[in-house]
């Protein structure tokens, strides 16, 4: 049997989003974001609501998704993504519009826009990506950085009584009455990336159908940031990530 | 609000942007309430637009959160504005960086009070450089135009509208808290529907909605450049469309000049509406004073007021501030004629027998030929 018999449309089993265009990424080897970017783009392609969708993309690691996914995108100010996706929303109460934002996008600088967005119920999905550091500018102290963890700015591990402790978040997006689906998730085994994709597929239809706030958080390795290799970065976030932000919902008011 | 409403009435300057801008067809108001303008927001929520243009109203969490809704708003072709007053205004000047760069529309009414800091809820008019100059990062800048009645707020409503998709930058509305307090009868516009969403696909393809994306590249708006030649191409360009603003919408008003004035009051605001009074009793006394009011700060009058400068002696710059916009009037007379600083500020308002009073002080200084002794005069 030649390749030319072989490759034909009958035997495809699996390709890659046609919303994912040939930029090459930025993202380091074993970085979750080229992996959530995917997830994201199949599922707007599934939904056909390419025409339908505003993302907007944080200050981050994240800052070039808009290179990626051909999608229309707004590139916030840092922290700002939640006030910049209620004004569209309210004002396109037909589109579906989604932030992408990190750990110190949403949970330090924007901690109030986040707070407020979702407390006001906003149709809107927040994706955030926890990898408890700061990618971009070069592997300092997030709010989510774990005790004991050493970053370029608590480089002899943070510290209760010098940096306080790590921001939960999500934790407080649950107790908020304006979210309706509040989960966190990782994309570290397949098993994994179909249980993340299946989440951010519910957070989009529940902004879609109005049914309030959702927050997806995608617990994610930086190996880059936490200088490891790839295969070490997935082992240190299930052995140290997990035990602090257990994957599961945490809230799901939808009754579908 | 209903449609029965009447086109005459007598209201505050800060109602009545918000029932122009009702009436103008913005897509969507956010705001934080601050003194002196919170009246903008709450007559919003009472006359309930949503109900009838369609129009979205949504407090913020903060001023930093407004600038930015109205960026994320803009992005998508909308029209939609904020307002609020000295110290929310300087939260919003990362914002309106970030709208300057990406080039994108929408309208900040700035409702100026006594500064700095928290300073005071009176009138001021001390962020002339706030408002002409910006506080953002980065080469940029925004239309100010700068209303003296309660008319004219309602008027720069629709001007704004007009300018800020025109030439795809941000317009700051700059009053005080006088002009934004007072009462006066005002003529409304008529209702201009919102546009539709076709409209907007068709007349904003730069904009990040969504509309018709399968039939072209996909649409983004990023202030971020890796490359800084590819950052001061941008710039380039956008100094370009500066200078074509420049050109193109300058707009003022002449007060009694004419060909015999030998003195003159430049003066914008509610220092305008003071100064008004103070030409008519300089005039009665057979002063020859005109005044030169800029409706318009920036793109500034320039070439006016250097033409002006050829054949007069001096001029006053009325202000209620310890004196900004006396830096441009000065650039302006291209050194022709002395310029002297008459205003008050921290809240306190010039009386028009202030300025005389400092309009003698300058004719006598003036006649001594002691120049440039005394450039600025309280």
């Amino acid at each position: 049997m030649t390749k030319e018999e072989l490759i034909i449309p009958e035997n495809k089993i699996y390709g890659k989003p046609t919303l994912m265009n040939d930029t090459p990424m930025h993202y380091c080897p074993g970085c979750s974001h080229g992996v959530v970017h995917k997830l994201v783009a199949e599922i707007i392609e599934e939904m056909g609501m390419e025409e339908d969708t505003i993302a907007i993309c944080p200050v981050g690691c994240a800052v070039f998704a808009y290179r990626y996914v051909d999608i229309d995108w707004i590139e916030a100010s840092h922290g700002r993504a939640p006030a910049c996706a209620s004004a569209i929303r309210r004002l396109w109460p037909n589109k579906l519009v989604f932030t992408y934002q990190g750990d110190g996008d949403m949970a330090c600088i924007g901690t109030g826009e986040t707070i407020h967005a979702l407390n006001r119920g906003e149709n809107i999905a927040m994706i955030f990506i926890n990898n408890a550091i700061y990618g971009m500018t070069g592997g300092q102290m997030a709010p989510t950085t774990l005790m004991g963890m050493k970053t370029a700015t608590c480089p002899y591990g943070r510290q209760a009584d010098l940096h306080g402790y790590p921001l939960h978040i999500t934790d407080i997006a649950a107790t908020l009455e304006g979210t309706c689906y509040v989960t966190r998730q990782a994309v570290n085994t397949v098993a994994n990336i179909r249980k993340a994709k299946k989440a951010i597929r519910q957070a989009f239809d529940n902004a879609i159908n109005k049914r309030g706030c959702s927050l997806v958080e995608i617990v994610s390795t930086c190996a880059s940031g936490w200088k490891m290799t790839p295969e070490q970065a997935n082992q240190w976030m299930t052995d140290n990530m997990f035990p602090y932000y257990p994957l599961g919902d945490l809230k799901n008011t939808v009754k579908l | 609000m209903d449609n029965k409403e009447k086109d005459f009435v007598l209201l505050k300057g800060n109602e009545v942007i918000a029932k122009a801008a009702i009436r103008y067809g913005y897509d969507g108001f956010f705001g934080y309430p601050i003194t002196p303008q919170s009246e903008v927001l709450e007559t919003l929520a009472a006359d309930k637009p949503w109900e009838t243009t369609g129009m979205v109203v949504l407090q913020a969490e903060s001023e930093l959160a407004s600038i930015n809704m109205l960026y994320g708003a803009g992005c998508t072709g909308k029209l939609v504005f904020t307002s609020s007053s000295s110290p929310g205004v300087a939260l919003m000047q990362e914002g309106i960086s970030y709208m300057s760069a990406c080039e994108i529309p929408g309208v900040i009414v700035s409702v100026g009070r006594g500064g700095p800091g928290l300073g005071t809820i009176q009138p001021g008019q001390a962020d002339y450089h706030q408002a002409v100059y910006g506080g953002g990062n980065g080469d940029y800048r925004t239309i100010v135009l700068a209303p003296n009645s309660v008319q004219e707020m309602g008027d720069c409503m629709g001007k704004a509208a007009k300018l800020t998709f025109k030439w795809r930058v941000p317009v700051i509305v700059l009053s005080d808290g006088m002009i934004g307090q007072m009462m006066e009868k005002v003529e409304l516009p008529p209702f201009t529907p919102r546009r539709t969403e076709e409209e907007i696909g068709q007349q904003c393809p730069w904009a990040t909605n969504g509309i018709g994306l399968k039939h072209r590249k996909y649409n983004f708006m990023s202030s971020l450049e890796f490359d800084p030649q590819t950052m001061e191409d941008r710039n380039q360009k956008m100094a370009d469309k500066y200078r074509q603003i420049e050109a193109e919408e300058v707009d003022y008003e002449l007060y009694k000049v004419n060909e015999d004035t030998e003195y003159l009051i430049v003066a914008y605001g509610i220092s305008s509406r003071v100064s008004m009074k103070a030409v008519d009793l300089l005039c009665e006394a057979g002063v020859k004073i005109g005044m030169l009011r800029p409706k318009t700060l920036w793109p500034f009058p320039n070439k006016a007021i250097s033409q002006l400068s050829e054949r007069i002696k001096s001029i006053l710059c009325v202000e209620q501030c310890e004196g900004q916009m006396i830096n441009d009037v000065r650039l302006a007379t291209e050194g022709q004629a002395t310029v002297y600083h008459s205003g008050r500020s921290g809240g306190m308002v010039s009386s028009p027998t202030d300025v005389v009073e400092d309009f003698k002080r300058m004719a006598r200084e003036n006649l001594s030929k002691n120049w440039p002794k005394g450039y600025w005069m309280k």
